[in-house]
């Protein structure tokens, strides 16, 4: 199961990304002018390709909650999030001001436009110089608070009441109540089928609070991610490497002189099988993180790409189907998947939570053996 | 490939970086270290709680067998005791019956002798009577033997008869 559901939801993954390049190389014929008027030419969201941008916006970040789009009139219901851009000096101000990518934006004498979820630094008319799907123009480091920082944000303050209120509750006596009583069992899960196990008795109390904050943060993200907030934090790559970046800075800080040897030169075999073996295991470095990465991007990526695409079915097989029948089957087929995803929200918070410590564990480990 | 590296938001990652490095370490001061160490405090406990029961188990155990073997040596030593007084007493029946088997022989003994003595003593002064008596008859018989001519010429004879037998 560890090792075909990554593999299997990766596959559908690629092929949705496939599948949504193709669809999207067919709408943007019509790009250069669809992308002045789309937003004026405003409609129910009704079409493949339509629905495919919409899914595609989804599965991006965003600088504003939505939680509803009158296609007819374009007016949405939702709330802006302030925009935090560093390019020469400090650029404040709400995400209000794009009007949802349809104005420029101005700040302090600088002018930005939005572009699918990515902010981009413009002359005053606010004209994109367009390379195929993606603007030349430059971006700025864009520290906004953003739907998936704000979703983080939400899952730590989250985090610390809930694991905080366990702390305190055993100040009162050993065993916790309430909530706390749902929550130890989380915490000793993570203790004993995780980190002991793999890191070892003697050195995994060290990485417990990583292990435990990560664990926990990725499948908080997950679930919220399955809420109708329309949150896809840890969907997005950046976030999951930062994830892995983080396990791999521990693991090469906390590494003993043997995993080094193991890398560099390999004891009990030839010398010429450790020459060959150096660059082979200096790749695993860079591999573990890099699998990590896109393993927890991919598999949350394919799950709300293929339950929105189960919602949209809806609407896409109306025409083939009936609405009644059309809305049955996306009904049953995305509550199934819904429970898949919940099982997939879980199994990757457990599965990075496990190569990490495997990791770490195989760092730190003691060799009494060769 | 390029959808993915364009997706790729740098300040999205900067920020992820400062919320989970914060968070981390945070919830390492509030929520993991008071919790791992109520969690570890708790399991010691049970364990102590559980050694302690296998201790008092054991103690519990070591006080019946001491017990045991305390009411097993005092059956013991009543046995002996018991054993010992009646060998006393067996002893003690044994002296007084001896003792007055003792007493009883010496009694008869003493007896014995003074029957013996007041035996010999009614004999010897039967004899000194008898023979008295014998010295009586005898110079009566004499004197009647010797009180004619012819009688003591008829003992002579007779007495040289029994001579000349011989």
């Amino acid at each position: 199961m560890k090792k075909t559901t990554p593999f299997f939801t990766f596959a559908i993954a690629f092929i949705c990304l496939i599948f949504s390049s193709f669809s999207f190389a067919s709408a943007t014929e019509n790009n250069e002018q669809a992308h002045e008027e789309n937003h004026e030419t405003h409609g129910p969201i009704n079409t493949p390709e339509k629905i495919n941008g919409y899914i595609k916006h989804h599965l991006q970040d965003a600088h504003d909650f939505t939680f509803f789009t009158n296609g007819e009139t374009g007016s949405h219901i939702g709330f802006s999030l302030p925009v935090i851009l560093v390019d020469s000096g400090l650029h404040v101000f709400s995400a209000s001001k794009f009007h949802h990518g349809e104005a420029v934006a101005e700040s302090n004498g600088s002018y930005y436009k939005l572009h699918h979820g990515k902010i981009y630094k413009t002359k005053k008319e606010g004209v994109l110089r367009m390379h195929g799907e993606h603007p030349l123009n430059f971006k700025p480091l864009d520290l906004s608070i953003t739907k998936s920082v704000f979703g983080m944000l939400l899952t730590g303050v989250l985090m610390l009441i809930f694991f905080g209120a366990l702390a305190k509750s055993y100040k009162k006596g050993p065993i916790p109540t309430g909530l706390g009583r749902a929550l130890e069992p989380l915490v000793l899960y993570v203790r004993d089928e995780i980190a002991r196990p793999n890191i070892g008795e003697s050195k995994y109390k060290k990485f417990m609070p990583f292990l435990l904050t990560v664990f926990f943060f990725i499948w908080i993200l997950n679930l919220l991610g399955l809420t109708p907030l329309g949150f896809n934090v840890t969907g997005n790559i950046a976030v999951t490497l930062c994830l892995a970046l983080f396990t791999f800075f521990i693991v090469q800080f906390s590494a003993n002189k043997e995993y080094w040897g193991h890398i560099f030169w390999m004891p009990g075999v030839p010398p010429l099988m450790k020459v060959i073996l150096a660059p082979i295991e200096v790749l695993g470095m860079f591999t573990k993180p890099f699998s990590l990465t896109i393993r927890l991007f991919a598999n949350i990526t394919a799950g709300h790409f293929v339950l929105m695409s189960l919602i949209a079915l809806m609407i896409t097989m109306k025409a083939a189907f009936g609405p009644v029948a059309s809305t049955g089957m996306s009904l049953f087929l995305s509550l199934f998947i819904m429970l898949i995803e919940l099982l997939v929200a879980f199994l990757q918070a457990f599965i990075f939570t496990m190569l990490s410590s495997l990791f770490i564990g195989m760092a730190v480990v003691e060799h009494d053996h060769h | 490939m390029e959808t993915l590296l364009n997706d790729f938001s740098p300040g999205l990652f900067v920020m992820q970086s400062v919320i989970l490095l914060i968070l981390i370490l945070l919830m390492r001061k509030f929520a993991w270290k008071p919790i791992l160490n109520a969690l570890q405090e708790r399991e010691e406990g049970i364990e102590n709680a559980i050694n302690m029961a296998e201790d008092a188990r054991k103690e519990i155990a070591a006080l019946k067998s001491q017990n045991e073997n305390l009411l097993k040596e005092a059956r013991v030593e009543r046995d002996a005791i018991v054993k010992d007084a009646k060998e006393t007493a067996n002893r003690m029946i044994e002296e007084a019956k001896n003792n007055a088997k003792n007493e009883a022989e010496k009694v008869l003994a003493a007896a014995r002798h003074s029957i013996e003595l007041e035996k010999s003593a009614a004999i010897s002064e039967l004899k000194l009577h008898v023979a008295s008596l014998s010295i009586e008859i005898a110079e009566k018989i004499v004197k009647t033997e010797l009180s004619s001519d012819e009688k003591q010429k008829a003992l002579a004879t007779k007495l040289a008869e029994d001579i000349n037998l011989n």
